[in-house]
């Protein structure tokens, strides 16, 4: 059996993500390649083959290819998947985005974000916004897969030696054109990477509000998320989301303060390890879930907080 | 410009989901059913477009049992101007899904699908994209902002670093993401009209889309639930306990 992971990359390196996939396909077992797509990815692709698991590296490199339109990297994959029964991407907006398409030119039915793998054509999905696991039987001769990146850790990145390879980049498909990006420059750690995540929701107020949060998180090294209702807000942008509909986190410590606990915040952080709540209302769903439950006012509460852990 | 908006009847999102014991599924039955929210911020973007005079047609589709046609009747009082409920047998997986709007547009030939890019059942986030690529249309994914301009379409992503903007040729496909408009409540004299106007039929069958899939579920659980911890009663407390307990910080 081959698998072939389709790899983001940040062009030096393979992203947390894509090294989950990894850690998937290895639970999968077979022999597996990478796929790296781009401009200019010699140095991702030279990470790449230090993966440990890694056989072979895949590389189409091309201009058209530089913002990962799925309407120029689909073809790319479907040109090799002849070669393999499994083609996998981690379950992020690219892998989302990307992925459909080339299931449906394959004519499979694709399995998106699975969470568990029980047997090689059986697998485990969160549906329901997590509210209930769905077992699935794929007999499609080729299983086309996302994966929930929370759900598998990452392989090593380094300690494999696998071969290089060119692929055909195809041709421009002269449909989608890039027109520009807006790249959130938030400091601290990534998201969905960071053993620590401070979130925020509706209780905050406003986005000035919003700094008790980002302080207290930079004393933590933590990285900064949030409810949907703080984003639809405005108090930060959309990347910030925690939840169904936004990032799946799942750190060693999530601190939510003030957010009420709707399901689809939960769906994103309910396989955190260690949950703490700061909330004024005790009713509020989200001390369901909490190891640790604080009923506070958070303007109180973060600022002192914050000071504990500076004085420790 | 003609606009083509699928929607989807799911359970209600303020609904608490119940798995059959028998691990059948999900329980729909005497549960409140709705307009996935997605596929009502599409209709009201379609809607608001023909508002505009940019678009000169809205047509709703819904594919599934016949109680669906409730969604449809949603969508007419929203604004949409045609209806279609393509019978086909429940839980169609998304490839299906996608076979038979294809073969839709084939009918219709419109000039963008504006849809949902997820429905909250099966969270799938599958369907838009297959479409896209049936068709060999441009896609634009999880939107929160459109302009549609002549012959192209410039839209803005939410993406995982932040937004992307994409200028799309039509024909066109593109998912909506929660931020791009807020969905109107139909108001009592258009659900009224919406009653009257008739709703055409056909079936997949008619359509001769192939619905099977490889895919079958095995089972639906319930997951593991996540016991609830204790409260504290102050900061120190707290810090206390995440550090000589949780051992976390």
């Amino acid at each position: 059996m081959a698998i072939l992971v389709y790899a983001e990359h940040d062009g030096s390196a393979l992203t947390s993500g894509a090294l989950s996939a990894l850690a998937c396909a290895q639970q999968i077992g077979g022999e597996i390649d990478v796929l790296v797509t781009g401009s200019g990815v010699d140095e991702a692709a030279a990470a790449a083959a230090k993966v440990a698991g890694v056989r072979k590296v895949l590389v189409a490199d091309a201009s058209h290819l530089e913002h990962h339109l799925a309407e120029n990297v689909a073809p790319v994959i479907e040109a090799v998947a002849a070669d393999y029964e499994y083609i996998l991407a981690a379950a992020t907006t690219s892998g989302k985005n990307i992925i459909p398409r080339v299931a449906a030119r394959l004519d499979v039915q694709q399995i998106s974000d699975i969470s568990g793998v029980e047997a090689p054509d059986t697998f485990v999905r969160p549906i329901y916004a997590g509210n209930a696991l769905a077992t699935v039987r794929s007999e499609d001769p080729k299983k086309v897969i996302t994966v929930r990146t929370t759900s598998f850790d990452p392989v090593a990145a380094e300690g494999g030696e696998a071969t290089v390879e060119s692929v055909d980049p195809g041709a421009d498909a002269g449909l989608t054109q890039f027109v520009g990006a807006e790249v959130s420059s938030s400091e601290g750690p990534e998201l969905t990477t960071a053993r620590i995540v401070v979130s925020g929701g509706r209780g905050l107020g406003s986005a000035e509000n919003f700094k008790l949060i980002e302080e207290l998180a930079e004393e933590l090294g933590a990285a900064v998320g949030a409810s949907r209702a703080a984003v639809d807000a405005g108090y930060v942008p959309n990347d910030y989301q925690v939840g169904q509909t936004g990032k799946v986190v799942a750190p060693d410590l999530y601190i939510a303060i003030g957010i009420s606990g709707a399901i689809q915040h939960m769906a994103g952080m309910k396989e955190s390890k260690v949950i703490v709540a700061i909330n004024k209302d005790p009713e509020a769903p989200i001390f369901e879930a909490a190891d640790y439950g604080l009923v506070a006012d958070l303007f109180e509460a973060t600022p002192e907080l914050k000071k504990a852990l500076t004085a420790a | 410009m003609k606009i083509l908006v699928p929607v989807k009847r799911v359970v209600d999102a303020y609904v608490k989901v119940r798995v059959r014991s028998d691990g059948s599924g999900v329980e729909t039955n005497n549960i409140k059913m709705s307009m996935n929210p997605f596929d009502e911020i599409a209709v009201e973007e379609a809607v608001r477009l023909k508002e505009a005079g940019t678009a000169s047609e809205v047509i709703a589709v819904t594919i599934g049992g016949s109680q669906a046609q409730e969604q449809l009747r949603t969508a007419l009082a929203m604004g949409a101007d045609r209806a279609m409920l393509v019978e086909a047998d429940e839980g169609l997986q998304p490839l299906a899904v996608a076979k038979t709007l294809n073969a839709v547009c084939d009918q219709e030939s419109p000039d963008m699908v504006i849809m949902g890019k997820q429905a909250i059942d099966d969270d799938a986030n599958q369907t838009g994209q297959m479409l896209a690529a049936l068709r060999g249309w441009a896609q634009g994914t999880f939107i929160s902002a459109l302009e549609v301009g002549e012959g192209e379409a410039t839209i803005t992503r939410e993406i995982d670093g932040g937004l992307e903007k994409l200028k799309l040729p039509l024909p066109a496909i593109v998912t909506v993401d929660l931020r791009l408009n807020e969905p109107r409540y139909p108001k009592l004299p258009n659900i009224m009209k919406a009653k009257k106007k008739p709703i055409e039929q056909t079936t997949t069958a008619d359509l001769g889309v192939e619905t099977s899939t490889g895919l079958t579920q095995v089972r639906v659980e319930e997951p593991p639930a996540r016991k609830g911890g204790v409260k504290v009663d102050s900061v120190a407390e707290l810090v206390d306990k995440l550090k000589n307990e949780a051992k976390v910080i």
